[in-house]
């Protein structure tokens, strides 16, 4: 091996370890957020003793899951029931590996490691784990992917609870994965591209794709809600009705797993809305983030995509603690009815407009945006219209009355 | 059998499930920020304005005279009315002819602190009190005997009086 392949191979396991690592760390962080935040709106204080402000409770939660017995049960699938948790786990992980965090970091070695010899890089890291050329159609198989472990978990327990549970996810999410990759469609339109590195240099050349796709973004945040099974779509575990759904039969670590998957996946879920509608790592209001690439400049973005982040992180915990748990035909009705129609109608207005604005010499950039935001505001409008008079959701029409 | 199925009426007009969602956001984003009512229970053990209530049911106390003997005289009652079954009592008798318990012990395990012990007692003796800490290391520590259901020194429930509902 010559040293430049050495010297690439080891920034590119370093990478890989410290995109994973902070990934662990957030999980770990969001599960106290998620804690201390449901603590607060119900005027409660929540974990607050170990260590400074509760922040090393996920440790001492850990450390209580590995001590704790696992229970196997006697008419459980024993190899699906087993598997079942990595196969929740993993495409979570895994979607992680395709969101740039940062901006380019420079990096400049020439050293000795005994006794692997020389290692040399001279040039400038990308901070992606992968950056797949088809990055975004990976983020929806992927995603899809894990609707596997919860359905493994329902149907390997040998409990009816757990089999309702992984029947509702699987229904769920298959119907919520549609309107999601619908959705993502006019993000294609307008960007031209599918790798996810490219949707973040489009979106600094002209602006954050909430503005030409708003309508995208509000469909893209409720499928994804839907897609994480949270409040208000946390049919799969519903713990009223099925005693925790497909994740009753597990305990210890296997349980643990399952939680570190929906908190995994609500964490590149909200990493993916800030990419694909915020900007990804852009700092807002400036183009300095985007010239010669220097360690303070990787820093700065690293700390805008983690702001972005953490807001949907926020708004994710926040929705959970506000909003009651829908009916089963309501989600479905939501879904299949809303949903999927609304972003089909929606990609065929967006490229109508694309191709209106192409055909009269507009090229991408900032007017071309604006001009799409304009057509977003009108069509928003006229969905929170139809939202807000209760003749969308259930489906019921007005006219019935002799209103409309 | 055929299945029945309640079709509810629910508003159609003049709902809108959008303004409701934006409106219990703010709701719960206003109590994010709002004082917490925790109290820090080992280090702080009350504030001001927050007493147990006077009929709370806690573990029990044998109130004694003025000699400082046990008021109970071993009628029978308590262990014929415990619905756990917990109150151990063997009677005794002195030279006077007045009974008392040789052997008076009540499994706090047992115990479901319903109270009917108190309300039985004709003597007022045993009482379930007003307080809650009651750690122990071992397990058989939470048989209490006379003498230490007698050194209990917390106060003692009021119980509720049926006709005095609200306890004003």
């Amino acid at each position: 091996m010559t040293p430049e392949l050495k010297g690439y191979l080891l920034v590119a396991t370093l990478k890989t370890v410290a995109g994973f690592g902070v990934l662990f760390l957030m999980i770990a962080f969001v599960t106290w957020m998620e804690r201390r935040v449901a603590a607060w709106i119900q005027n409660r204080i929540g974990p607050n003793r170990v260590g400074p402000f509760g922040l090393f409770q996920p440790l001492a939660d850990g450390l209580k899951n590995f001590v704790k017995e696992e229970l196997l049960p006697g008419q459980a699938d024993r190899l699906l029931f087993i598997l079942a948790p990595a196969f929740a786990f993993i495409p979570s992980l895994l979607l992680f590996a395709v969101i740039p965090w940062a901006s380019p970091l420079p990096v400049a070695f020439d050293r000795s490691f005994w006794p692997f010899g020389r290692f040399v890089f001279d040039g400038s890291v990308t901070m992606i784990v992968a950056d797949l050329p088809i990055g975004f159609l990976f983020v929806l198989a992927m995603s899809s992917l894990s609707v596997y472990g919860i359905v493994f978990a329902g149907w390997s327990s040998g409990n009816k609870y757990s089999l309702l549970g992984g029947l509702r996810s699987s229904a769920q999410m298959v119907s919520y994965e549609i309107a999601m990759g619908m959705s993502l469609i006019a993000v294609l339109l307008v960007a031209g591209n599918v790798r996810l590195t490219a949707l973040v240099t489009a979106q600094q050349e002209s602006a954050w794709f909430i503005f030409p796709l708003t309508v995208s973004f509000v469909l893209f945040a409720i499928a994804a809600l839907a897609e994480n099974n949270r409040l208000p779509f946390d049919l799969p575990e519903a713990e009223g009705e099925l005693v925790g759904g497909y994740h009753t039969e597990y305990s210890s670590m296997r349980f643990a797993i399952f939680f570190l998957a929906e908190y995994g996946a609500m964490i590149t879920m909200s990493a993916l809305m800030a990419t694909f509608f915020f900007g990804g790592w852009d700092i807002p209001f400036t183009s300095w983030d985007q010239g010669e690439p220097s360690v303070l400049k990787t820093l700065l973005t690293l700390g805008a995509f983690m702001a972005k982040t953490f807001f949907f992180i926020f708004a994710y915990i926040w929705i959970r603690w506000t909003l009651p748990r829908f009916r089963f035909d309501q989600l479905m009705s939501l879904g299949w009815k809303v949903l999927l129609p609304v972003s089909i109608v929606y990609i065929m207005l967006i490229a109508t407009a694309v191709w209106a604005f192409t055909s009269l010499g507009m090229t991408f950039g900032r007017p071309y945006v604006f001009a799409l935001f304009g057509v977003n505001v009108v069509l928003l409008a006229a969905l929170m219209w139809g939202l807000d008079r209760n003749r969308v959701v259930w489906g019921q029409r007005l006219r019935r009355e002799g209103r409309a | 059998m055929a299945i029945r199925v309640t079709v509810v009426k629910r508003p159609e007009r003049e709902i809108s499930y959008l303004r409701a969602t934006l409106k219990g956001m703010a709701i719960t984003f206003r109590h994010l920020l709002q004082k917490k009512f925790t109290m820090q229970y080992p280090e702080q053990t009350s504030e001001p304005g927050w007493t147990l209530a006077p009929r709370w049911r806690g573990t029990h106390r044998m109130l004694t005279d003025e000699q400082g003997r046990a008021k109970c005289v071993a009628c029978g009652l308590c262990p014929q009315i415990c619905p756990a079954n917990c109150i151990k009592l063997i009677p005794g008798e002195d030279e006077h002819g007045h009974r008392y318990p040789l052997i008076y012990e009540i499994d706090e395990f047992r115990c479901v602190f319903c109270g009917y012990c108190q309300e039985v007692c004709p003597e007022e003796a045993i009482h379930v009190g007003v307080h809650y800490e009651n750690s122990e290391y071992e397990r058989e520590r939470f048989v209490y005997d006379l003498e230490r259901l007698c050194a209990q020194t917390h106060p003692v429930s009021t119980l509720w009086d049926p006709s005095d509902p609200k306890g004003e």
